[in-house]
């Protein structure tokens, strides 16, 4: 725990990571089609966390119950939960989790990604900034910005 | 003589004056070699002793010193003593000559000869008139070498010194900051605290200055030449502050205050010191710190950061309850076991009664760590602990919190297990049996799975109790397994049915040779009932599964012979109600696995080796022969079938591997005669023609029982000789060149390589390869042999055979000779040959450089990298997927051709994502993943168009390729 600056929340609550996805029978059976489901959404989105050495799974920030997502009408709806109300980061996090998607979803799909309600001081707010198309290519020009936020998508075994 | 002294007085003139160091090696290997005495050298160094120059005497003293290091075996003890005097003396002189003095001394102490007294005054003189932390490391090294050496061979009169040699010691080391010395000193101080140096007035001084290091933070330098690693330090400190009980009072304050520390590393060595330590002490030396222990020992294990620091907290609890517990009490001290109980059991018993199961774990651990440590601690414990455990069971109607308390449960019993004595001791669970009993057995009749499993493993952990289970409750638990076993369908439960009955049949085989079995039995041989149609279907599968259950059960129960006897004839009558028609060609082969499973677990004993090589062999051999006889016509029996048979080898020969050796020669010559001579003699319900010749059948049904022989003689230990092998060997050669049967000729090859490669070296060997040989040749030349393919398998199979007799290493070696010699035809062949056959090719190319090992792959892609690049485009699926997955390795650490090729590496990888077999859509991603970590100008290019391509199996109907795409995809 090095590097001089105050984290916001130094020890949060730790949840436990959910095992690895099970493999049914049919993964491996090339005649059946297999919908992307909230599970498969959920594993995509293991973020580290820009303060803790963490994934946003072990922090709570996102919960499985809170990823939604329907292959027929191509949308996906994410909620995450800051781990404190005035979570300076909340932007950053919902950014990385847009960005995320953005790579790793086909391009038919609608992603919307939003602050699970009553968790953040100024909710309404970033959720705007979140939704707002123009806000966030204009944010990933910003080369500082775009760093950090490959930084958090970097897996940890790389 | 005189020659020789002006010699002398030039390497000493040359040294001291003309400062070459060499010569001091010349003068030592003089010395050594007889030419002159150390006294000789001492005379001509007269004029550079006595010199008004410092430096020049402080040179003369390193020539004497540097000899005397080489040549210190040779004196006698009346120069050690003269050299002592004068070593002592220059002590006092110019700070300058300190150094020489210091490395001569060293070199003295190494003497043998040393006269008695002169230890003492060696360190007398050294610790008044040196300060040693002024000077130099190699000095200071110097110096505590020197002690070393003495307290080696000195010991009786260092202890003589008292308290003053520790007290010299201590201003010597105080304020040391060299590694390489500090391992010196902790040494020294090692050896002062476990030899029984008189510490005297100065315990605490010792103790401040070694202790001042704790706990040791030191991170060797890159390249560290010296080799003083961390934990070495930190063992040798332990030794140190570990090493005394007078240390007590200092350092458990101090492992108090050290847990409190941030860093990771200095609670680990903060824990492990105080396990350590503990195990030295006595009740007396810890009771003070008790409390101020425990309430560290819990936060950290409340609190916990990482396991290792959690396990070592446990062990340190466990360690001071051992300490406490061993400790012998006078009649005025209290008990402070009970004391330190009571604080344990006051902060955590709470934990286990909390609604919400909160801290139910940390505070369970810490507990049974506790408990572990002596019987006394775990009566304590459990007598606190276990009522409310099962009043919580019989409280909490939630599965979820049932599981936990039971898990908890089991980590007592499994932790009472650890200390329990031989002595005949009741178990501490004695007065809880009957709660214990009834919690479990409630547990078995939930219907939830995971609690069902639980119970088994407790109820596994309660018989393992020594005499705690009785007759009874045994009897009750068989009828639980037996209940779950036939009516459970849940997959992991009926696993844990069987794990737990095969540890209790072990401990308790009675009961289940009197119930288990027998039930069992009836409910396999019971037919299922079908009235209707409409139900049968799914009844016969129930059943089949029932059935299936069972069969594991009987080979998980059979470990003692007396289950054996049991369970194997139950086994043995599932294989003959087969021939009639009343199980399935599925259940035959578990029935046989079973078997194979017994013969593979059971304790190797005459008894059980009489059963297997007596009993079962040759009535499984009877087996097959009545249904070979039988022939195909009208109701085919099952063991006719290859499944069948291939399971009922493994059978025979782990028996004859594994089981009593000469009765598995004695089977090997009854399978042999039976072959050989159709001698049906030793065969159970014996009504079998005599004139049966199995080697010699053309009917299948006959012929493919080479099978069978094949597990009787090849499984052989090595030290027996199978009998009659020529013969054998004759007729299997002829067999496996003429019947038509695949699995009758590939057995029969199997059965004669088995056999060559048992064979030992020597000419008779050798003949019968050449004429194997001959007759493979002659049958592969003639274009009207119809035995092409026999002929053919058995070349493959000697080859194999003779192969596997010589070192693994050169399989590698002939995989890569093989390897050179081929690759340059089949490039050839391919450019070549038409179009059409070139698939061919690069299917032959891509399957050799797919076995080849990593090292020769890299080295040998280069050349066939076009070739490869090549066979990616070709429409084989086999081939895509045999170059992909050897491509893959290349490409995390990619030749420099490689990325030349890039461009039509990509086109060709991006192409094959789209291809129709998942598989190659898998590995292709996996490649184009591997891709991403190149060099960053090297790829950029492409950059754009790799992305847009992977946009497509994004949406890819398979979830798994998907999986892969998302990864490459983002890493690119």
């Amino acid at each position: 725990m090095s590097g001089g600056t105050t984290l916001e929340n130094a020890n949060p609550v730790i949840f436990q990571r959910s095992g690895e996805r099970l493999l049914a029978d049919t993964d491996a059976d090339e005649d059946v089609h297999d919908p992307i489901d909230d599970r498969e959404i959920f594993d995509i989105l293991s973020i580290n966390d820009p303060e803790h050495p963490l994934s946003l799974e072990e922090l709570n920030v996102l919960e499985q119950v809170r990823v939604k997502v329907n292959d027929a009408e191509s949308s996906v709806d994410v909620q995450f939960t800051p781990t404190i109300p005035h979570c300076s980061m909340a932007t950053l996090i919902g950014l990385s989790i847009k960005v995320k998607l953005l790579r790793s979803l086909p391009e038919r799909f609608k992603i919307d990604v939003s602050i699970t309600p009553g968790t953040h001081a100024s909710e309404e707010a970033l959720n705007k900034q979140l939704a707002d198309k123009e806000r966030v290519a204009a944010a990933l020009e910003n080369s500082a910005l775009l760093e950090v936020v490959n930084q958090c998508l970097t897996n940890k075994s790389t | 003589m005189a020659a020789d002294s002006a010699l002398l007085l030039s390497l000493v003139e040359e040294y001291v004056s003309g400062l070459q160091d060499s010569k001091a090696k010349d003068t030592a290997t003089a010395v050594k070699n007889g030419e002159f005495t150390v006294l000789q050298l001492v005379e001509a160094l007269g004029l550079s002793l006595t010199s008004s120059q410092p430096h020049t005497r402080a040179r003369g003293v390193q020539l004497l010193s540097e000899v005397l290091h080489e040549c210190y075996g040779g004196l006698t003890e009346k120069e050690v003593e003269v050299l002592l005097v004068f070593y002592e003396n220059r002590l006092k002189d110019h700070h300058v000559i300190t150094p020489p003095v210091l490395q001569g001394l060293r070199a003295l102490t190494k003497c043998t000869v040393l006269p008695p007294g002169s230890a003492v005054s060696m360190l007398r003189s050294l610790f008044q008139d040196v300060h040693v932390q002024s000077l130099m490391l190699t000095e200071r090294a110097y110096v505590y070498n020197m002690l070393i050496n003495l307290m080696a061979i000195r010991e009786a009169e260092l202890k003589g010194l008292g308290a003053d040699f520790v007290f010299g010691f201590v201003q010597s080391m105080d304020g040391e900051r060299d590694p390489r010395n500090l391992l010196l000193a902790f040494q020294i101080a090692k050896g002062i605290v476990l030899r029984g140096y008189d510490l005297g007035k100065f315990t605490e001084e010792l103790f401040e200055v070694t202790s001042c290091y704790f706990p040791i933070d030191f991170s060797p330098p890159p390249n560290d030449p010296h080799g003083i690693t961390r934990e070495e330090l930190i063992l040798t400190l332990r030794d140190v502050l570990t090493g005394t009980p007078g240390f007590a009072e200092f350092l458990l304050p101090l492992i108090v205050e050290k847990l409190d520390s941030d860093v990771q590393s200095a609670k680990l060595d903060s824990l492990q010191t105080l396990t350590a330590c503990v195990s030295q002490y006595e009740h007396k030396d810890l009771a003070e710190f008790l409390e101020g222990l425990w309430a560290s020992l819990r936060r950290e294990v409340f609190q916990t950061s990482s396991e290792k620091i959690e396990s070592a907290g446990l062990a340190a609890v466990t360690a001071i309850t051992s300490c406490l517990s061993r400790s012998v009490l006078n009649s005025d001290s209290e008990d402070s076991l009970n004391t330190f109980l009571e604080l344990v059991l006051k902060d955590c018993k709470h934990h286990l009664c909390e609604p919400d199961l909160k801290l139910v774990w940390p505070s369970a651990k810490l507990l049974q760590a506790a408990c572990s440590a002596s019987f006394r601690a775990s009566c304590v414990i459990t007598a606190a602990i276990m009522p409310s455990l099962i009043e919580q069971y019989t409280n909490r109607a939630q599965c979820s919190q049932r599981r936990t308390l039971l898990e908890v449960v089991q980590k007592f019993l499994q932790s009472v297990k650890t200390c329990q004595t031989s002595e005949s001791e009741d178990s501490v669970f004695v007065a809880f049996r009957p709660s214990l009993c009834s919690m479990v057995f409630s547990a078995l009749t939930e219907t939830n799975s995971s609690l069902q499993v639980t119970a088994c493993s407790v109820l596994t952990s309660l018989a393992q109790q020594p005499g705690l289970l009785l007759d009874s409750d045994i009897e009750l638990a068989v009828d639980h397994l037996t209940r779950l076993l036939l009516t459970e369908q849940d997959h992991t439960v009926s696993v844990a049915v069987v794990e737990c009955a095969g540890a209790l049949a072990e401990l308790h085989p009675a009961a289940f040779i009197s119930n288990f079995i027998p039930r069992l039995k009836t409910e396999m041989f019971s037919e299922p009932i079908d009235q209707d149609n409409n139900r049968a279907e799914s009844e016969q599968l129930s059943h089949h599964a029932v059935r299936q259950r069972c069969l594991s059960a009987l080979a998980a129960v059979s470990i003692k012979p007396s289950v054996v006897q049991e369970s194997t004839p139950v086994l043995l009558q599932v294989l003959s109600a087969a021939h009639t028609g009343g199980f399935s060609v599925e259940e035959v082969v578990l029935a046989c696995r079973s078997l194979q499973r017994i013969a593979e677990q059971v304790p190797d004993s005459e008894e059980t080796g009489r059963c297997f090589h007596d009993v079962i062999i040759p009535r499984l051999l009877s087996l097959a022969l009545q249904a070979a006889l039988q022939g195909e016509d009208g109701n085919r029996s099952p063991l006719l079938e290859e499944a069948v048979l291939s399971s009922m080898v493994p059978i025979i020969s782990t028996s004859c591997s594994r089981l009593q050796p000469t009765l598995a020669l004695q089977t090997a010559s009854r399978a042999v005669s039976l072959f050989l001579d159709g001698d049906v003699s030793f065969l159970p319900d014996n009504s079998f023609p005599s004139n049966i010749q199995l080697l010699k059948q053309h009917s299948w049904t006959q012929s493919q029982m080479v099978c069978l022989l094949v597990g009787c003689v090849c499984s052989l230990p090595r030290s027996m000789e199978v009998p009659r092998v020529d013969e054998l060997l004759s007729a299997l050669e002829e067999m496996s060149c003429s019947v038509l049967h695949p699995l009758s000729y590939t057995s029969a090859a199997k059965c004669l390589s088995g056999l060559l490669n048992k064979k030992p070296h020597g000419d008779s060997l050798d003949s019968r390869i050449h004429s194997t040989m001959k007759r493979v040749c002659s049958e592969l030349d003639s274009s009207s042999s119809s035995v092409h393919t026999q002929a053919f398998t058995l070349m493959i199979w000697v080859a194999k055979a003779l192969l596997l007799r010589y070192h693994p290493l050169f399989t590698t070696l002939t995989d890569k000779r093989f390897f050179s010699e081929n690759s340059a035809k089949l490039v050839q062949g391919f450019n070549a040959a038409p179009q059409e056959k070139k698939p061919n090719f690069l299917k032959a190319l891509s399957n050799i450089v797919n076995k080849l090992p990593k090292q020769v792959q890299l080295t040998e892609l280069p050349a066939l990298l076009s070739l490869l690049l090549e066979a990616l485009s070709c429409p084989d699926l086999g081939v895509q997927l045999s170059t992909l997955s050897c491509l893959q390795p290349v490409l995390v650490d990619p030749p420099p051709s490689l990325i030349q090729q890039l461009e039509a590496l990509i086109g060709r990888l991006l192409a094959l994502t789209g291809s129709p077999d998942m598989e190659v859509r898998i590995s292709s991603l996996r490649c184009i993943h591997a891709v991403s970590q190149f060099p960053e100008h090297e790829i950029l290019p492409v950059r754009a168009r790799v992305l847009r391509a992977l946009a497509r199996p994004l949406d890819d109907r398979k979830r798994l390729v998907r999986r892969e795409a998302v990864h490459a995809r983002n890493d690119w």
